[in-house]
Order: structure tokens, then C-alpha cells, then sequence
């Protein structure tokens, strides 16, 4: 399993659109990819899994993959919460 | 009897079959099912028929209203891939052997309730997209047509109670030849839709959705106003001759569409439009419109998840300020608040809206908004013809404060390097009682006024035009309206300022006389109403006018005012 740490930077935080660009990303993968924030973890592949955390800005999010494509998954889901302006 | 009467809201005949636009009963029984596999198999096809559909809407979206609009229903199709959301619905059909309608209802239920709960109020909303999303699978499972503007494919006649403003914007004029509503009045949203996509529309029928069943032909008729019901031969021809007649008409008109706008002693007026999107200035230049004298912002704001951003705003008005060129471009800054409400703001519901936190109100409380609006104007101003009014403004201090913000923010722009134009005319609408009365006092400091007649009525005669039990109070011609009209047009003169109107009364063949004799030098209205008005326009006498101004200023009541403009001007 690998994992990175990031903060969310975007003013409205995880809201809708960008969080529809994640799971649309994360269901490529065969591996589980989750979201972790305030002691919650959701399937990244869920939209009302990740909505349901209702992220705002500044919070620490957690994204984990494990399975057999884990290293690309997870450099593709910090790629896009990067270029979506999402976080770092 | 076949014939209805409604309120003529947008002109043409239009003759096709009826497109009922109503959520249908999504009612069922929870049962216990013997084959769970057969279950989940009917659950599948429910949702790949519906996954389809919303692709289809998706697209349909993305061309009538862009990218960002048409990623709600990216967002509506991950729900229905959700794994989250779907499992636990093919689990509940599997160990509670329940039918497929049963588990997806309680299933969505729990979501909804989920998200309802939220103490956001943009979470609060999602819980409606995953009403919205199951609705429609509801109805697959239940075989019951789930209408959709945006799925229509044959020409057809749209009846419904109301059209709220996402219907009307996936409306596809090449498809929807009317439509015909039960509620609604001349100013309703509808009926201004209706109008800038120039599709025949008659509102306020009260029962037209009991009357025409689907499928069955019907006519509109959004000249006088009239519904058929399905006509019989004679009624047919009768209406297709209407038709006919009417085009030739526009013919008749579009050879004004070149000209500039002249009374018969040769007088010039200015004759603009209403717009609400970029979409809608090819109806201005193709209307003959000499500039827009109203641009809605609002719409930019409505049918989305969040506020929209500096750029996308930027984007609108630069394509409207360069589409009209040299032509002007008066935008009215957001009015929003009333009736016209936005989720995301999270605003507490008010007992009087229409006298509440709305419009400039809420744009000098919430700066930040106004703000990034003004900005977005301001790095447009350098494409066109730009002039900014501020709505809803009832004292001298409001209007300064909102200028003070303008300028400061140009300040910050030039500042920073950025190119803004130096002749933005900067006014305010006139549509509150005490701005009319001391018109004068304004006039020293805005450099115009546009009287916005829909709501002045509204105020003046304290009646809400959406109450059809008040509506007879909802008198443009009342003689108190026109003081007031021409206190400020007065005012104006008297400062070298100029004054225009963008209410519904700006197009009206009975004030349009009335206020060219006040000496109106701005009409602004629905970009179908300019050629008729210069035609109007083109046979009277401005001075002629003008000679009637104390006398229709000192009558007593509005049915005498309109009697006399119908002698004089042959109506």
C-alpha cells in the first residue's frame, strides 16, 4: 500500500466538479484507492463517498492505493488534485 | 369548447402536439421477490437506460449552455456508477428479497438523508441531485415516460404548470415550436425566455395541462393569446392562415432591421434589447437592435453549484461587448435575491422577498462578490461600448457606496498594469419610488437612468405581479406611473443625462407613444419587439406627442389614458 499526505488549497474546497474529475480518475485503477480526512475514509471511487466528507479548504486529506497498479494510481490522483487546483 | 385564453407572453403561431413537461406519479408497492437475479438484471437496464439519457442531456447542455453547466450531469452519472450507492442496493434486493424499486428507494433515501443533514447548505443541495438522479431510474423501473426538455427530438408544443429557468435553457428551438404554461404573467421568467428565443408562447392559461392530453395537436396562439385544443379543420386552416399572415409580417418588419429608429418628424430614438446571454445577441443584430440596453448578469449565476469565477464572467462580456461592436452595451450588475434565488449562497428564507436582501442590498453587504463581478466588467470595458447600472437602488448613499467600489477596483486594475476603458458611463435603474421622486438629486450624480417598469409598477401600486388575484393593479398606463416616468426622464434632460426604460412597458404599442411624447430617449426591450416598434414609431409625431403631456399627466385613471392614445394613434 502507498500513500501521500496533501492539504487542499482550493477556496471552496472539495466540492463538486473537482471531486467529479477524482472519481472519474480513480475508477481506472484496479487497485482500492481511498480518501481519508478527519478520521473518515472513503472509497476515492465513490462521488457521494468523497462528497460526504464535505472537505473545506485547508484540510489534510489523506489518499491511499493498494493493488496491483497502487504507484500509478496514487502519482495520477496527486496529479489531478494538483492540476485541478485542488491542493499540494 | 377547444379555445383557452391565457396571457399572450411571446408572438407567433405555433401548431404541433402536445409535450407534457410533468414529473409523473413515481408511486409503488415494496414486494417480496422470488428471483433476485432477474431483479438486479431490471435494476441494470434501469440505470444503463437512464446513464444514456443523461449523456444525451449532458451534451445537449454543453452545446446550449457550456462546459460548466454540463458538469452537474457528469456528477449525475457518477452517482449512478457509484459503487457505494449501488451495491448496497443489489445487496438489499439479494438479502431482503425485496423488489428492485423498494431497495433503490431506500437505498437513495439514506443518502439523501445523509446529505440533508450536512450543515453546509451546498452539501444540503447535493441531496437534490441524488432525488433528481433516482428519480429518473425510479421511472424506468416503473415504466413511466420521465420527461426532458433536452430529449425532445420531434416538433411538439411544451405544456406544463411552469417552466423554471433550467427548463426553458435546454428548451431546443429547433424542436420545441411553443409552449403554453398554467401560471405565469407577461413579465414571468418564462415569458422573457420565451420571448429572446422567439418561440411563440401563451402563459397563465390556469388548466391547460387538464385539458391537452399528450400527443393530442394543439395551437398556440401567442399573438391574442389563445390555446387550441385539438382544432378541427376549419380551426386548422383559420390558424395556419394566422401563421402565414404573421410571417409575412415579419417580412414586412425586417426591412426596417437596417434603418435607424425616426419618428415621423424625424426625431431619433434609440431602440435596444434585453438580453440574458452572449447566446441572445445574434437576436439583437438580427432584430435590428441599436445596442442592448439590458444584460440580465443573473443568468450566470443561476442553474450551477457555485459563484462563477472572475474569468468565466470576463469571458461572457467581452463576447457580448464585442459581438455588439461599437453599439452600446448597458450591463445591469447582479440582481439577485427575490425571487431569484441561489442555493449556494446559503441565504435565510424571507417573508417578503421582493422587499428584502436582494440585488444591490446583497451586492454591498457581500462585496466580495460584487467585487469580482466589477472587475470581470472593468478588464471587458477595453471590448466595446460598455456601461454599468446598478439595480435596485433606493437612496443617493447606496449608489455612492457601489461607484466607490467600482472605482476603487478600476484603481486596483490600472494599478496592476491592466488596460480599462476610461468612458464607462456608470447609472442605476430606476425602478424604487424614492429614486423616481428625487430623480433630480440622482440625475447631479449618475450619467443615466434606466427605468425598470416591472418592478416600479410593482412598488408604486404595492402589488406583486406574480399575485394574479392583485394583477389587475399591475397598470403601466396608470397616470401615478407616468408622473413618475416623467419626473425622471425631466430630471435627467435637466442634467444633460439621458433616460431609457427596459421594463416590459419600453415595447408596448400603447406607452410606446405615451413616452416618446415624454420624451424617453431609450427603449429598451425583447429583441422580437424592436421592429415592430420602429414601424410603430416611424408613423408618429414626436411633437404631436409632446402636446399631450400635461393632459395625460393630469387624468385621472388608466383606462382613460388608454383610450386616449387608442384615438390618437388608431389602435
Amino acid at each position: 500500500m502507498v500513500e501521500k499526505t496533501m492539504t487542499i488549497t482550493d477556496e471552496t474546497g472539495v466540492h463538486a466538479r473537482p471531486a467529479t474529475v477524482l472519481v472519474n480518475k480513480a475508477g481506472n485503477f484496479e487497485s482500492d484507492i481511498n480518501l481519508e480526512y478527519n478520521g473518515k475514509s472513503v472509497n476515492l471511487k465513490s462521488i457521494m463517498g468523497v462528497m460526504s466528507l464535505g472537505i473545506p479548504k485547508d484540510a489534510e486529506v489523506k489518499v491511499t492505493a493498494d493493488g496491483s497498479d497502487e504507484e500509478e494510481a496514487l502519482q495520477t490522483i496527486v496529479d489531478t488534485i494538483k492540476n485541478e487546483g485542488l491542493g499540494e | 369548447m377547444n379555445s383557452i385564453k391565457g396571457i399572450a407572453a411571446s408572438s407567433g403561431i405555433a401548431i404541433a402536439k402536445v409535450y407534457k413537461l410533468e414529473v409523473p406519479e413515481l408511486t409503488f408497492d415494496k414486494k417480496s421477490i422470488e428471483n433476485p437475479d432477474a431483479e438486479i438484471e431490471r435494476l441494470n437496464d434501469a440505470l444503463s437506460v437512464s446513464k444514456q439519457e443523461l449523456e444525451i442531456i449532458k451534451e445537449n447542455a454543453r452545446k446550449s449552455l457550456g462546459d460548466e453547466h454540463a458538469e452537474i450531469f457528469s456528477a449525475h452519472l457518477l452517482v449512478l456508477s457509484d459503487p457505494e450507492m449501488i451495491n448496497p442496493i443489489k445487496d438489499k434486493i439479494k438479502s431482503e428479497n425485496v423488489n428492485a424499486e423498494a431497495a433503490l428507494d431506500e437505498t437513495a433515501n439514506m443518502f439523501i438523508d445523509m446529505f440533508k443533514n450536512m450543515d453546509n447548505e451546498y452539501m444540503r443541495e447535493r441531496a437534490a441531485d441524488i432525488q433528481d438522479v433516482t428519480k429518473r431510474v425510479m421511472a424506468h423501473l416503473l415504466k413511466v415516460t420521465f420527461p426532458d426538455p433536452a430529449l425532445i427530438d420531434e416538433e411538439v408544443v411544451i405544456v406544463a404548470e411552469d417552466l423554471t429557468p433550467s427548463d426553458t435553457a435546454q428548451l431546443n428551438k429547433q424542436f420545441v415550436k411553443g409552449f403554453t404554461t398554467n401560471i405565469g404573467g407577461r413579465t414571468s421568467h418564462s415569458a422573457i425566455m420565451a420571448r429572446s428565443l422567439e418561440i411563440p408562447a401563451v402563459v397563465g392559461t390556469k388548466n391547460i395541462t387538464d385539458t391537452a392530453e399528450k400527443d393530442t395537436l394543439v395551437i398556440v396562439d401567442g399573438i391574442d393569446g389563445e390555446v387550441i385544443v385539438d382544432p378541427d379543420e376549419k380551426q386548422l386552416a383559420t390558424y395556419k392562415q394566422k401563421q402565414a399572415d404573421f410571417e409575412e409580417q415579419k417580412q414586412e418588419w425586417a426591412k426596417l432591421r437596417d434603418e435607424p429608429t425616426k419618428t415621423a418628424d424625424g426625431k431619433h430614438v434609440e431602440l435596444v434589447a434585453n438580453i440574458g446571454t452572449p447566446d441572445d445577441v445574434e437576436g439583437v443584430i438580427n432584430n435590428g437592435g441599436e445596442g442592448v440596453g439590458l444584460y440580465r448578469t443573473e443568468f450566470l449565476y443561476m442553474g450551477k453549484s457555485e459563484l462563477p469565477t472572475e474569468e468565466e464572467q470576463y469571458e461572457a462580456y467581452k463576447s457580448v461587448l464585442e459581438q455588439m461592436g461599437d453599439k452600446p452595451v448597458v450591463v445591469r450588475t447582479l440582481d439577485i435575491g427575490g425571487d431569484k434565488e441561489l442555493s449556494y449562497l446559503d441565504l435565510p428564507k424571507e417573508l417578503n422577498p421582493f422587499l428584502g436582501f436582494r440585488a444591490i442590498r446583497l451586492c454591498l453587504e457581500r462585496d466580495d462578490i460584487f467585487r469580482t463581478q466589477l472587475r470581470a466588467l472593468l478588464r471587458a470595458s477595453t471590448s466595446g461600448n460598455l456601461k454599468i447600472m446598478f439595480p435596485m437602488i433606493a437612496t443617493l448613499d447606496e449608489f455612492r457606496q457601489a461607484k466607490a467600489i467600482l472605482l476603487e477596483e478600476k484603481e486596483n486594475l490600472t494599478n496592476a498594469g491592466t488596460e480599462v476603458s476610461d468612458d464607462i458611463e456608470i447609472g442605476i435603474m430606476v425602478e424604487i419610488p424614492s429614486t423616481a421622486v428625487i430623480a433630480r438629486q440622482f440625475a447631479k450624480e449618475v450619467d443615466f437612468f434606466s427605468i425598470g417598469t416591472n418592478d416600479l409598477i410593482q412598488y408604486t401600486m404595492a402589488a406583486d405581479r406574480m399575485n394574479e388575484r392583485v394583477s389587475y393593479l399591475y397598470q403601466p398606463y396608470n397616470p401615478s406611473i407616468l408622473n413618475l416616468v416623467n419626473n425622471v426622464i425631466e430630471a435627467a434632460h435637466a442634467e444633460g443625462k439621458w433616460a431609457g426604460m427596459c421594463g416590459e412597458m419600453a415595447g408596448d404599442s400603447i406607452a410606446i407613444p405615451i413616452l416618446l411624447g415624454l420624451g424617453l430617449d431609450e427603449f429598451s426591450m425583447s429583441a422580437t419587439s424592436i421592429l415592430p416598434a420602429r414601424t410603430q414609431i416611424k408613423d408618429l409625431s414626436k411633437e404631436e406627442l409632446a402636446s399631450f403631456k400635461d393632459k395625460l399627466l393630469s387624468m385621472n385613471t388608466a383606462e382613460e389614458v388608454e383610450q386616449f392614445i387608442r384615438e390618437k394613434t388608431n389602435q
